[in-house]
């Protein structure tokens, strides 16, 4: 579904992606691993058409979305969830939701607010408040809300589980077990390297701007490297 | 001294009864409603692209040489003229945001600024070349007629602007709050890159609320100029009072602006009545300062 190839990009002069390959299969959670600052998040950005690419590809579908600008990029049902939210805060709950299917997904709109609803039971209590009111949680719950209204072919969530206390974390990580229940394939971008290893299908672990390492999680959990840097384990 | 040789100064009167006070009030109301699309225009523009658009002035100046021009040239009547200057002025917006102010900024809100001055003084001067500085007129049959309430005579012409803007005010406020287009800019005005996520084309939006903005222009232009005049310079005093009713509505706000507006120019009218024409502008600045000395965020306006 998502093949990335020898990726390059970064700001100004300072290049932080060096090269990054990466591909993920349809129905899969793969969880991209790595501490604060390696590019986790500029990779993201270069998937939806935030941030432009120095060099290398990014293909889709089997289409070639490199270049692609972020709106037509939505169109094609890659949804960035960004770090940090980016609700639209002085809006109502329900119009950041309506605003999700700006581009895509306009026709089902009635029934994916519904659909959300059901999945954000909290959300639908706060349907008519500005969104800026909402708990920490809830903005992201409303984040990834917004996102499932595009009906997404690949949603990618950036640190969804940031901020959030260790219950919330809990309960973050198994609504997003729950929308791989429901057939979305998913990107996690990650630091909570235990619990992302836990529902995640495969692994990758970036440092530098390049992939350290790759491969299903039992695999990984057995790597005496990244029980070290990540695991705290000798 | 017998009284009536020397024009007695306003403040020698004794307070003016009702039969005076109502139809200035009246007046007054029906000035402030121009001037609140005016100011309605300016706060979205400010709302979004975060910039006072000093070009406001000029640009409707460009609306009223619009009106005047199709008026004694085709014989359009300013009313008709409604179907086609606020989309030529939307159309001009969109284009100048798009094609000059958000190219020539570089997403600098310092530069959007110094663009429109320099935009108003370019469209300023090509307007003095090609009309003069003469004092342009329209001649409508009902320039003169006037409307009866509440014991005083109203102008029709300013009657006709009251209920105009009300319902130029009522349609932005519905295309703002329901489609999709409003929502968009609502979202853009505050989360920028979020808006980029969902697919909102930025540069599309930010030259659709310009062009909004100069769009309220037009139909302000084709309310105005039944009952004024237009010159080259006649935009000035109506961006300055414009932009003291952002100030005192708060920055941003649509309600604010429409309150603002109507309270701006019952103050103009109440300020003339006492204080003599020449005087009736002050109370507006007097309100200026009080405002931004006690409640620099408006009326409606949030703490910033």
């Amino acid at each position: 579904m998502l093949d990335v190839r020898n990726l390059h990009a970064g700001y100004g002069a300072v290049e932080v992606l060096r090269g990054i390959d990466l591909d993920i299969a349809k129905g899969e959670i793969v969880a991209l691993l790595g501490s604060n600052g390696v590019g986790k998040t500029t990779f993201a950005g270069v998937l939806s058409g935030l941030v432009p690419a120095w060099s290398g590809t990014t293909r889709f579908n089997e289409e070639d979305i490199t270049r692609l600008g972020a709106g037509r990029i939505v169109d094609r049902g890659l949804i960035h969830v960004p770090e940090g939210r980016h609700i639209f805060p002085n809006l109502t709950v329900r119009e950041n939701l309506e605003l999700g299917a700006y581009r895509r997904g306009r026709g089902n709109r009635a029934r994916n607010i519904d659909h959300v609803a059901g999945v954000f039971p909290r959300l639908k209590e706060r349907f008519g408040q500005k969104a800026g009111t909402l708990s920490g949680g809830e903005q992201q719950m409303l984040a990834i809300g917004r996102g499932m209204m595009a009906e997404p072919d690949l949603l990618i969530l950036d640190e969804p589980s940031i901020g959030l206390s260790p219950l919330l974390v809990e309960e973050m990580f198994d609504l997003i077990g729950k929308l791989k229940a429901e057939g979305l394939t998913i990107l996690l971008v990650e630091q909570n390297v235990l619990q992302s290893l836990e529902i995640a299908d495969r692994a990758f672990v970036m440092e530098n701007g390049q992939i350290r390492l790759s491969g299903k999680p039992s695999e990984l959990m057995d790597d005496p490297d990244l029980q070290r840097a990540y695991l705290g384990l000798a | 001294m017998p009284s009536g040789l020397l024009p007695s100064h306003p403040l020698d009167t004794a307070m003016p009864d009702l039969a005076i006070i109502i139809p200035s009030v009246l007046n007054g109301i029906t000035t402030g409603s121009l001037y609140a699309l005016i100011a309605l225009g300016l706060t979205l523009i400010y709302g979004v692209l975060h910039i006072i658009n000093f070009a406001h002035g000029a640009l409707l100046m460009v609306g009223l040489y619009a009106v005047w021009f199709l008026n004694v040239q085709l014989g359009i009547d300013p009313y008709w003229a409604l179907l086609i200057v606020p989309p030529a002025m939307f159309a001009l917006g969109y284009a100048l945001q798009r094609g000059i102010i958000g190219k020539a900024s570089h997403g600098r809100d310092e530069n959007i600024l110094l663009v429109t001055l320099g935009l108003s003084i370019v469209i300023e001067n090509l307007a003095l070349y090609v009309f003069r500085s003469d004092t342009r007129i329209v001649d409508t049959p009902y320039s003169f007629e006037t409307v009866e309430f509440l014991g005083a005579f109203l102008p029709l012409p300013k009657v006709i602007a009251f209920f105009g803007a009300l319902v130029t005010a009522t349609v932005l406020w519905l295309l703002m709050a329901r489609t999709d287009l409003g929502r968009a800019i609502r979202a853009l005005a505050k989360e920028r890159k979020g808006a980029e996520l969902v697919g909102i084309n930025t540069e599309h939006v930010y030259a659709m609320s310009f062009g909004l903005g100069i769009a309220c222009l037009g139909v302000a232009a084709c309310l105005l100029l039944p009952s004024y005049y237009v010159t080259p310079q006649v935009g000035h005093g109506f961006v300055l009072i414009a932009f003291t009713i952002v100030v005192l509505g708060g920055m941003g706000s649509f309600v604010g602006a429409l309150i603002g507006g109507l309270i701006i120019g019952v103050v103009e009218a109440m300020g003339g009545l006492f204080l003599g024409e020449s005087l009736g502008q002050i109370g507006i600045f007097v309100i200026f300062i009080l405002v931004l000395m006690f409640r620099p965020q408006g009326l409606l306006g949030h703490k910033v």
